[in-house]
């Protein structure tokens, strides 16, 4: 056996820990290592040297602060008193049946939902309206529709004779 | 018949207050001795104990009697120690052993009243040597040590408290003895009978 070998059980060796085997080891060992049986020796002086520290006591005040801590912790409502420990589990379980619970309910139309279909539906009557006009098809109209609008606001009193002669290029 | 600890936090888990005072009264003496030894300071000692307690408390509702209460006990203790060493708020802990003596970090202890004053001085100056000793280990050896040492726990326990396997401890364990047996020599090589005697009134 090397001396390395005996170190790793020798605190448990002067300890009186060592099981029957380990000592037996041990011991052999010792017997003809001196350097180890001083190293040991020494060892054992050490642990009653380590023996002569003295105590220090705890002060005065001591337990009465450690109470007044105790005493400042807050203190847990009424319903947290209610509820069991583990409290994440439990809260995870109260998540989970919450969800299942509002998956179950039956749907209704919602009055919100009514109002969004119409407003789609006239929307689209709208569009299909606009779609068909025909003043969109006239690419003239659109493009000239602010000069127009301004010569018809200028000239008011020519609206008759305007209408005369259009009517009458609509006659021939 | 005596409750044991573990009947006692359950009984603080159920709400019984005067459990949680009686663990105060058993546990508080060991606590702040380790602590202090580990952080070197008495006042930053009995913070820390106070916390301990204080942890205890609050934990009590979620205790459950999977390992023995002292492991857990301690396991918090040793936590809130390194953390306090690591985060070198307790600068004195670095002082070398050669370093004169502070008198105001020792604690009070009043002499045994059959010592004379130069007697005290020589046991207080001696106390302050393995002190140093101790202090100038590695935290997590200073650790074993001292709950090898001072608590008397079994390697199992110890273990669990410190995170690591029995295998690991020994060799931390040796290696702790092995250090304060050279930081110790000059007072391991003096003969144990000479130091009982010496200066002593016959």
């Amino acid at each position: 056996m090397k001396c390395e070998d005996v170190s790793k059980d020798l605190i448990a060796y002067l300890d009186g820990q060592a099981n029957s085997s380990d000592r037996r080891r041990i011991e052999e060992h010792l017997a003809g290592c001196p350097a180890c049986r001083s190293r040991a020796e020494e060892m054992r002086k050490v642990s009653v040297l380590l023996g002569e520290l003295p105590a220090i006591e705890p002060s005065f005040g001591f337990d009465a602060r450690v109470r007044q801590r105790v005493a400042a912790e807050p203190q847990r409502s009424w319903f947290w008193r209610l509820v069991p420990p583990p409290r994440p589990a439990f809260a995870m379980a109260l998540l989970v049946a919450l969800t299942v619970l509002v998956a179950k309910l039956p749907t209704h139309k919602t009055p919100a939902t009514t109002t969004t279909v119409a407003s789609a539906q006239q929307q689209e009557e709208d569009f299909n309206a606009i779609k068909n006009l025909g003043v969109l098809e006239n690419y003239d109209a659109l493009t000239k529709f602010d000069q127009m609008t301004e010569t018809a606001a200028a000239t008011p009193s020519a609206q008759p004779d305007g209408k005369a002669q259009q009517s009458d290029e609509s006659n021939d | 018949m005596a409750r044991t600890d573990v009947e006692l936090m359950l009984d603080v888990k159920a709400g019984d207050d005067s459990s949680f005072d009686f663990l105060l009264q058993k546990y508080r003496s060991p606590l702040i001795n380790f602590l202090h030894r580990m952080v070197r300071d008495t006042a930053t000692a009995e913070d820390l104990a106070q916390e301990v307690f204080l942890r205890v408390y609050r934990a009590r509702k979620q205790y459950t009697p999977s390992a023995k209460f002292t492991t857990w006990l301690f396991r918090i203790a040793t936590n809130l120690a390194l953390n306090s060493v690591r985060d070198n708020r307790y600068a004195k802990l670095a002082v070398p052993l050669d370093a004169p003596v502070d008198e105001d970090s020792a604690p009070m202890e009043l002499p045994a009243p059959v010592m004379r004053i130069d007697e005290h001085m020589i046991e207080r100056d001696r106390a302050e040597f393995i002190r140093r000793a101790i202090a100038s280990l590695p935290e997590k050896q200073r650790a074993a040590v001292l709950l090898h040492k001072y608590e008397e726990m079994d390697y199992g326990e110890i273990a669990k408290i410190l995170d690591c396997s029995e295998s690991a401890l020994k060799s931390l364990l040796f290696r702790a003895y092995e250090s304060l047996r050279v930081q110790l020599a000059p007072l391991v090589t003096q003969p144990v009978e000479q130091r009982a005697g010496e200066g002593r009134p016959s």
